[in-house]
C-alpha cells in the first residue's frame, strides 16, 4: 500500500457497470515528508474518504477486492484513512 | 486508474482470437488539468468512447475486470468517459 492525499473528485456518467455507484477520487501519492511522489491518479474509494484527507491505497488487481463479490474494474482503491504516521 | 484523452484508433486484422471484435483506441495520458503527458497507450474501449473524449483507463490485470474482457490478453481498458475533474489543492 502507498500513502496519498485526496486532492479532488472525478465525475463520469458513462462508465463500466462495475463502477456504477462508486466514488472516484483524485489522489496524489506522497513521500513521508508529505511532498508529492509521482503523478496524481484516480482511485476508487472504499472507506468514505474526502478531499484533503490523507489515505493509503492499494494498487493492482487487489484494488477490486474491497468490493467483492461485485466485479469492479479498479487498479487503485483507497482502503484506509490515515490518522497519523511517523518515521523512526 | 489514469486520465487520458482519445487521440486515435488502432486497426489490426491479425490478432489474438480473444481480441476479435474489440475496439482498440490510441489514448494519451493527461494530467488532472487536462494537459497532455508523454505516455501513449493502446486501450480496449468498453464504454463507446469517441474522438477526443477524456476517459478513465484501468491498467494491468485489473483491465480484465472490465465488462466483456474476462480472460482477454488486455492490460489497458477504457472504463469511463469523464464529465469533469475537480482539483482542490
Amino acid at each position: 500500500m502507498f500513502l496519498a492525499k485526496v486532492i479532488g473528485t472525478v465525475v463520469a456518467s458513462r462508465k463500466d457497470e462495475g463502477l456504477h455507484g462508486r466514488t472516484l477520487l483524485l489522489i496524489q501519492p506522497l513521500k513521508t515528508d508529505r511532498t508529492p511522489s509521482g503523478k496524481p491518479l484516480v482511485a476508487i474509494d472504499s472507506v468514505g474518504a474526502g478531499v484533503t484527507e490523507e489515505v493509503f491505497y492499494v494498487r493492482g488487481r487487489e484494488a477490486s477486492f474491497p468490493f467483492l463479490p461485485a466485479e469492479v474494474p479498479a487498479d487503485a482503491a483507497i482502503v484506509g484513512i490515515v490518522d497519523q504516521w511517523s518515521t523512526a | 486508474m489514469i486520465l487520458a484523452r482519445v487521440v486515435g484508433t488502432v486497426v489490426a486484422t491479425r490478432k489474438d482470437d480473444r481480441l476479435m471484435g474489440a475496439k482498440l483506441l490510441l489514448v494519451r495520458q493527461v494530467d488532472p488539468r487536462g494537459q497532455d503527458e508523454s505516455t501513449y497507450m493502446v486501450a480496449v474501449d468498453t464504454v463507446d468512447a469517441g474522438g477526443n473524449d477524456k476517459v478513465l483507463i484501468v491498467t494491468g490485470s485489473s483491465a480484465r475486470m472490465a465488462s466483456g474482457l474476462k480472460d482477454c490478453p488486455v492490460d489497458a481498458a477504457i472504463v469511463g468517459v469523464i464529465d469533469s475533474v475537480e482539483v482542490k489543492e
